[in-house]
């Protein structure tokens, strides 16, 4: 028998350790490929602020990497200890991509380390711009493969289950699934997008806070520039995920949007409450879902009622939809506004209140990070390999599940205020000014 | 050799490396927060840190690389295994975790910062106990099936001499491994101070690792009797060992090639693990999982072997690079270039 309390605390469990996770996992995807940019820029312009950039983001990245490897570790534990009964499955079918994330992982921990202790160590600083492919490369690569493992259990495929027996076991078909093109797309244009406006909320915020260093404003400009490209590509990925669904997981889809019938020329619905089955107070856009699904407004969209009840994911989610949506929409709005004003030269994308307003970016993005996942996530539910296995047929059987719940809860706690006050500690002890002076008198006075 | 084989093979040669890397890094963390408690970190704690600090998250890897190859390779471990270990093994990630985050918060963002390196240096010491349990349970006798579940049978796991022992070794040669290790590289680094410290530790932990390596093969002669026979067939391996421990010791004491010492160190090491490995064949929880039976359907298992061999292809130059840059890099040894960001 399956035990349902180690099935919900599992799930907790799980929940907890991967919303965690995320925050430092995606900034360890969007990072490398900022400090990418600025020493490009750098080198290019030859421009001492940006180099200067790069190796400020590289020292706050240390520790986020930090909390994001040790996190991954957990996770990737966690994943034979919570649900052996779906790793020994899954693990026939999808152990590849799962071992080359750890290649890719490796990759760029090996020259992570090396670019971290060879700053001013080569006379040519393109030398060391070069290492930081490798890290970028890795970065990215273990984002790949370990969402082809999500989109796996999206849409498995690539064996043939006979009378419980995995026969014809075929490792690339199930790596190229059909949810793995949007799912990656989408994961790693939105990890690039968190953090270029995380970076840019941290920017604006040092100039809101007395520091009108020029160096800051070059930051504001590159990583809102970064923002804007990434968010477009978000939404536009976004758009191509929702066809992906109408066709391969029309469950998922249809709860989401609150679809309850199949129907002709489907509005789309933003908003709103759902009481007794009624959906109030949504804002109802014609043909939108239709066009959102097939691209035509009159294309039949597959509502709840094709399903059986046991098969339908929880209505919630349709929150979480409305959540990513919007605020991935305002911060799109956010860099075009702001990007168009600068070249404008209007005066109010430099006021307190437009900075104030990319200072919020930065959490914003991050719900909408968080609320994008438990859509994906809780949207499959029942299942943890779609049409193959229950979430309740995956889960551990031991009874020692709540104990772990609350550990890992403290441990998240633990690390997540370490993380911020060394963060903090280490930025206000060493301003940019302090360092810039120090660097100025090193070099002989020959950046400002 | 058949494929099982080349897989167990190549997942007990990156789980020796962990074990080695491991121990350098969780005994120099406990080493140098010890030196901060008695208030020597002036001695210590420069070589350890010009050590650890461009191969911190690489260590770390080849743990990842083993559990995920053994999913791989053998999914029904999983089964058995992931409901077993749930609570060992979740001890085991939160003194990863603590280790990990706390040694960057502490060399990266608050140098000097008591609280931090000692969290990370107990954590250390705590945990090569709490991942050894795994094989204490792989030598069976601690679980059971019930309903067609594996459940694991704490009392007994902890009332059990073989537990104990084990425990003891893993953390004796931690610190006797690490020791030997940081000896030689504080050598390379000049510092006469350092390495005399670190010697008379390497010395002091070589004795403990010895005894208890040796009282688990008695132990087993009644835990499982099966195995004991099994080593008794490799025995050249294991005299074998025991004559590289006695040299190791034995320049270490004349104060003698530390470099040599450090790699009939690990001599021992390989030809002790291997030789237990061998003798465990063909379980890998006994008496209910083998090799054979827990091996990925061929497809996979041909894919796995690829992916390994052109991983390796990119990290073996890469892991090169990296112990040329630091480890065997003269100036960067002698603390004359820092170049952190």
């Amino acid at each position: 028998m399956f035990s349902l309390d180690s099935v919900f605390y599992s799930r907790v469990l799980t929940e907890l350790t991967l919303s965690f996770h995320i925050i430092y996992a995606t900034i360890g995807v969007g990072v490398p490929l900022m400090i990418m940019l600025a020493q490009w820029v750098g080198i290019k312009k030859n421009d001492e602020h940006y180099i200067l950039l790069a190796r400020r983001w590289a020292r706050g990245f240390v520790i986020t990497v930090a909390v994001g490897v040790v996190t991954g570790t957990a996770i990737g534990l966690q994943l034979s200890l919570l649900w052996p009964n779906f790793m020994e499955l899954a693990g026939n079918v999808i152990a590849l991509p799962l071992f080359m994330e750890t290649f890719a992982f490796f990759f760029e921990a090996i020259f992570l380390g090396i670019y971290l202790y060879t700053w001013d160590r080569f006379e040519n600083q393109k030398k060391h711009f070069l290492l930081l492919i490798p890290v970028a490369i890795g970065a990215s690569f273990s984002a790949v493969f370990i969402t082809i493992v999500n989109a796996f259990m999206n849409a498995p495929q690539g064996f043939n289950l006979v009378n419980n027996e995995l026969i014809n076991v075929n490792p690339l078909v199930a790596m190229f699934n059909p949810a793995m093109p949007t799912k990656v797309a989408h994961v790693l244009g939105t990890a690039y997008m968190t953090t270029a406006f995380l970076l840019a909320a941290i920017a604006a915020f040092r100039l809101l806070r007395g520091s009108d260093h020029v160096y800051h404003k070059k930051a504001l400009l590159l990583t809102m520039k970064v923002g804007l490209i990434f968010s477009i590509s978000a939404a536009l990925v976004g758009d191509l995920s929702g066809k992906y669904l109408a066709e391969y997981q029309p469950e998922k889809l249809a709860a989401a949007e609150w679809h309850f019938e199949t129907e002709e020329n489907a509005p789309l619905m933003l908003y709103g409450v759902l009481k007794d089955g009624e959906v109030k107070y949504a804002i109802k856009i014609p043909y939108a879902l239709s066009i959102l699904a097939h691209n035509s407004p009159t294309a039949e969209v597959i509502g709840l009622d094709q399903f059986p009840e046991e098969d339908i994911p929880p209505l919630y989610i349709h929150y979480l939809f409305d959540i990513m949506v919007t605020i991935g929409m305002l911060l799109l709005g956010l860099s075009a506004l702001f990007l168009f004003g600068m070249w404008r030269k209007w005066k109010f994308v430099e006021s307190r209140l437009f900075r104030w307003l990319i200072v919020l970016s930065g959490p914003l993005v991050f719900v909408s990070l968080e609320a994008g996942w438990w859509l994906a996530e809780v949207g499959r539910q029942p299942w943890i390999l779609r049409n193959i296995m229950r979430t309740s047929e995956g889960a551990t059987t031991s009874g020692h599940v709540d104990t772990m719940l609350v550990l890992f809860a403290l441990l998240y706690i633990v690390l997540g205020i370490g993380s911020v006050v060394v963060l903090r500690r280490m930025f206000i002890r060493n301003p940019v000014e302090r360092e810039i002076a120090d660097r100025a008198q090193e070099k002989g006075g020959d950046i400002r | 050799m058949t494929i099982e084989i080349l897989g167990i093979t190549v997942l007990w040669v990156f789980l020796f490396g962990y074990i080695l890397v491991g121990a350098i890094d969780f005994g120099a963390g406990f080493f140098n927060a010890y030196s901060v408690w008695r208030g020597k970190e002036r001695v210590l704690t420069n070589v350890i840190q010009r050590y650890l600090s461009p191969v911190w998250e690489v260590t770390n890897v080849f743990l990842v690389f083993f559990f995920v190859g053994m999913i791989g390779f053998f999914p029904k471990t999983a089964f058995y295994y992931g409901t077993t270990l749930l609570v060992p093994v979740s001890f085991g990630i939160i003194l990863l975790a603590i280790r990990g985050s706390y040694y960057a918060f502490e060399t990266y963002g608050a140098r000097g910062h008591k609280g931090y390196s000692f969290a990370y240096g107990i954590a250390g010491l705590l945990l090569p106990a709490s991942l050894s349990i795994v094989l204490t349970i792989s030598e069976g006798g601690f679980v059971e099936l019930i309903d067609g579940q594996p459940v694991l049978d704490y009392w007994k796991l902890f009332t059990s001499p073989l537990t104990w022992a084990i425990v003891v070794l893993s953390l004796a040669a931690t610190l006797y491994i690490s020791a030997a290790f940081l000896t030689w590289y504080a050598n390379k680094a000049g510092d006469v101070e350092a390495t005399d410290l670190l010697r008379k530790y390497a010395l002091i932990w070589a004795l403990p690792t010895i005894i208890t390596a040796a009282g688990i093969i008695v132990e087993l002669r009644r835990h499982n009797p099966l195995h004991y026979e099994n080593i008794q067939r490799f025995w050249p391996l294991f005299l074998l060992s025991f004559v590289l421990f006695l040299g190791t010791v034995f320049l270490i004491w004349k104060r003698r090639q530390y470099g040599l010492a450090f790699g009939l160190l690990a001599g021992q090491f390989v030809f002790a693990f291997f030789g237990y490995g061998a003798s465990h064949y063909p379980y890998l929880l006994y008496p209910y999982l083998t090799i054979y039976d827990s091996f990925t359907n061929p497809a996979m298992a041909i894919a796995l072997v690829v992916a390994f061999v052109f991983g390796l292809l990119l990290l073996i130059p890469s892991l090169y690079l990296l112990l040329r840059m630091f480890l065997f890099n003269k100036d960067y040894v002698k603390g004359k270039e820092d170049h952190h960001a």
